[in-house]
């Protein structure tokens, strides 16, 4: 069999979207189909729901998709994240009994990984996981977890040996949220929105097939899930697809979107909003005032750049040169851009920067930005984080001496944590 | 846009490597030292082998003239490891500046008279434009220039004059007696050593680019380009000018943050190597980053310019604004990492900190140029 060629591919893709599409299916049909014909995530190996494609070509048959206005498979969330690692860690137990209900959105996801002594430094996690006869028993609180409360199963990251060293005790598992041992509470944030959960484990069970890799590869595992995350497969960096015509199966998927994204919805404000400055600082008439200006100014400059040094990366990436320092700095970056619009969007709404909601500066949506950007800075890994993480790994700086070697037991940490 | 206008071409990356080698080789800091120390400020051996074997001096300008008919991207390239190199050369006075104020004000039998022997290195010329005032707009000239048989009288000042001592030739900038703001203006020029005008050199900051004070007392000057009409083409040539600045800066701004860089390594406190502790980390991951972003600005105008994009101007003034905070921040935290080490005449870092502090100065500041950016925006 020869290489497909990207024009075959795309060939094939319109031939067999003309042939099965119907707006009239039900999403969870039409998902199902794609599930099994591997064009849902033609990436995929061809075993597992998927045609085995590399991933340029796989983009080739987004793009197809989108241009027929086709729904894809179910993508939102923290699915993929799951769905990738189990490709990758997971037995044929995990892969057959979890991999096709991601991709048609019947069962939904969350992970587990964050503790409320553990942030930063995930691989503190205190949370543990005793076998018990065929069970595992989980005690222990997580928290940051994003669609816990609607979520099916947890990627859950666990200690099972506090004598091994911190990042050797851990384990990976798939844990069952729909359980009495499981307790979901919202987490309410500063600027009034509940996107995350707290999850109390109490002697939750977790089946001895819901392990996933060995006993103490966990951290490993999880660093693949992060790995995922930050390349942007959880799907909530990229925008939603406009709707492509009429049709029960579109009904349906915007009705998932509304739901899914609900907890979201302020995540363009964490930015900061920058696409609104100008526009605002013209319409308030602030532009006239030399102060304002120059804000705004440094604003446009930051952000301009930044997305400069981006493309810059990709471009580099694109003709498959080794990635330079500018490919490490996009987060940290967007921390400086939000809080630059942040200060910008404050001296332009003048004294009505102190006002929120109906009253506040489009009904809110300032407001909302300003109470919303310090997020930027902290989740995903922290400005300072970041900061190590460029100074050691780009500019090859020394590492801080560790204070956490050892048995896990015997290093310092939180307490009750 | 095509991903091409974001990264270099193998060619480019090969023209920097080249670049660099050079001028590593002939601009050692002993050299830097050397030459700053001196009256010319220059070493007339390398100016020689920058133009000659190098083609500096030619390489934005079109073969019709001379020139080497590359881009305004080159010419960024030449001059970001000019500033890497903290290369002491009547460079950007006569390649950049005068050589582009010619490029866009004069008609092509005067560029056919004048480019070829600054592209080829024989002759060198400066653009004398700010004034004590020490603005930027062109609106603020106020040197005149009285029309007297086919060319003018020029009485007045120039102050800032980049390599003005050393000049063969001077283009100044120049006003109709009698007229205001962006009107009357002339381009014009006279020799360096032409009676009536008196050449002072100025005590610099920066010691490595050499300024001078000019008098005009009825010095005799030829008409550059369209009489009274000076005013566009300047305006374009000095906003080409800061985005070729911008480049020459973040040069600098990354050898700065290569030598904090090592440094970190190499100190030793309190048993361990100084980058080890967050404090210093986190500044050189700033440095990093503030002098990337400036880069990408940099890189950024430069192509616009070479691109004849009408949103050059505004990316010419976001990149200088951007590399006059990334340099300036950049040595003044290399100062820091160095600590008191990097106080002292001996340690290299003061020179590099001088040229920043000046070119955040010359052509505008960062504010100044955030509100040029603002006005081309409305």
């Amino acid at each position: 069999m020869t290489e497909p060629n990207e024009a075959g591919v795309r060939a094939e893709a319109r031939a067999w979207l003309a042939e099965h599409w119907d707006a009239e299916r039900s999403l969870a049909a039409w998902r199902g189909m794609l599930a099994d014909s591997g064009w849902g995530m033609p990436h995929w190996p061809e075993q597992w729901h998927g045609r085995g494609l590399s991933v340029a070509l796989s983009q080739a048959v987004d793009e197809e998709f989108a241009q027929f206005g086709a729904v894809g498979v179910a993508k939102m969330g923290i699915r993929l994240l799951a769905g990738a690692t189990l490709l990758e860690y997971g037995d044929d137990f995990h892969k057959e009994r979890f991999l096709r209900r991601i991709l048609t959105g019947e069962d939904t996801w969350c992970q587990l990984f964050s503790e409320p002594g553990s942030g930063s430094d995930l691989a503190g996690a205190t949370t543990r996981a005793d076998l018990d006869g065929d069970n595992w028993v989980v005690n222990g609180q997580k928290v940051w977890t994003t669609s816990a409360h609607h979520a099916d199963y947890g990627l859950l990251l666990a200690r099972t040996d506090w004598d091994a060293p911190k990042h050797q005790g851990l384990t990976y598992f798939v844990l069952n949220m729909r359980q009495p041992g499981v307790e979901v509470r919202q987490l309410r944030q500063m600027n009034g929105h509940a996107s995350f959960n707290e999850v109390f484990m109490t002697d939750a069970k977790i089946e001895r097939p819901y392990r996933v890799g060995a006993v103490g590869q966990g951290w490993r595992i999880a660093m693949t899930t992060l790995a995922h995350e930050r390349r942007g497969a959880d799907g909530l960096r990229g925008s939603v697809r406009e709707r492509r015509g009429e049709g029960r199966i579109y009904a349906e998927e915007a009705a998932e979107t509304a739901t899914l994204m609900e907890p979201y919805k302020w995540y363009p404000q964490r930015a900061g909003r920058v696409d609104l400055v100008l526009p605002r600082a013209r319409e308030t008439g602030r532009i006239a005032d030399p102060a304002v200006r120059q804000a705004v100014a440094r604003l446009l400059v930051l952000a301009r750049s930044a997305e400069w040094t981006a493309r810059r990366a990709r471009a580099d990436q694109e003709l498959g040169r080794p990635q330079g320092p500018e490919g490490s700095l996009g987060k940290l970056a967007a921390s400086h851009v939000a809080r630059a619009a942040a200060h910008a969007h404050t001296l332009i709404a003048g004294a009505d920067a102190m006002l929120a909601g109906d009253d506040g500066p489009l009904d809110g949506l300032i407001a909302e930005i300003l109470v919303s950007v310090p997020a930027t800075s902290i989740a995903g890994g922290t400005d300072e984080i970041q900061r190590n993480i460029i100074a050691e790994r780009v500019l090859g700086l020394p590492r801080e001496p560790r204070m956490d070697s050892g048995p896990f037991r015997d290093v310092p940490r939180n307490v009750g944590g | 846009m095509p991903a091409a206008a974001f990264s270099f071409t193998d060619e480019q990356r090969q023209f920097r490597d080249v670049a660099r080698r050079f001028l590593g080789d002939v601009s050692p800091p002993t050299a830097v030292r050397e030459w700053m120390e001196s009256t010319s400020g220059f070493d007339p051996a390398v100016w020689d082998r920058l133009a000659k074997e190098l083609g500096f001096c030619a390489i934005h300008v079109p073969e019709a003239y001379g020139g080497q008919g590359f881009s305004f991207v080159e010419l960024g390239i030449a001059l970001e490891e000019m500033g890497r190199a903290l290369l002491c050369a009547p460079y950007f006075s006569s390649a950049v500046l005068a050589t582009g104020a010619i490029q866009h004000g004069g008609s092509e039998a005067e560029k056919a008279a004048l480019l070829p022997d600054l592209t080829a290195g024989t002759r060198r010329a400066t653009l004398a434009f700010t004034e004590p005032s020490g603005g930027w707009d062109v609106e603020q000239v106020a040197l005149t220039a009285t029309p007297v048989d086919g060319g003018y009288r020029l009485d007045g000042e120039k102050r800032f004059v980049l390599d003005g001592c050393t000049a063969d030739c001077i283009i100044a900038v120049a006003r109709a007696p009698g007229s205001r703001g962006a009107d009357g203006l002339s381009l014009c020029t006279l020799p360096g050593d032409a009676k009536g005008l008196e050449r002072r050199p100025l005590r610099s900051l920066d010691p490595t680019r050499k300024l001078a004070h000019l008098t005009f007392r009825g010095a005799r000057a030829e008409p550059l380009g369209e009489p009274e009409g000076a005013a566009a083409p300047l305006k374009r040539a000095l906003a080409e000018a800061a985005a070729a600045l911008a480049n020459e800066m973040v040069g600098g701004a990354q050898r700065m943050l290569d030598s904090a860089v090592d440094y970190a390594k190499l100190r030793m406190q309190f048993g361990r190597q100084i980058g080890s502790f967050q404090a210093i980390k986190h500044k050189c991951a700033d440095m990093l980053l503030e002098v990337e972003l400036a880069k990408s600005a940099a890189y950024r105008a430069a192509a616009a310019v070479a691109e004849d994009d009408p949103d050059a101007p505004a990316l010419a003034s976001l990149a200088k604004a951007a590399a006059s905070e990334a340099y300036l921040g950049a040595a003044a935290a290399c100062i820091q990492i160095h600590g008191g080490i990097g106080f002292t005449w001996e340690n290299d870092t003061h020179l590099w900190f001088k040229r920043a502090k000046a070119s955040e100065a010359l052509l505008g500041d960062a504010a100044y140029h955030r509100e040029l950016m603002m006005r081309h925006m409305q």
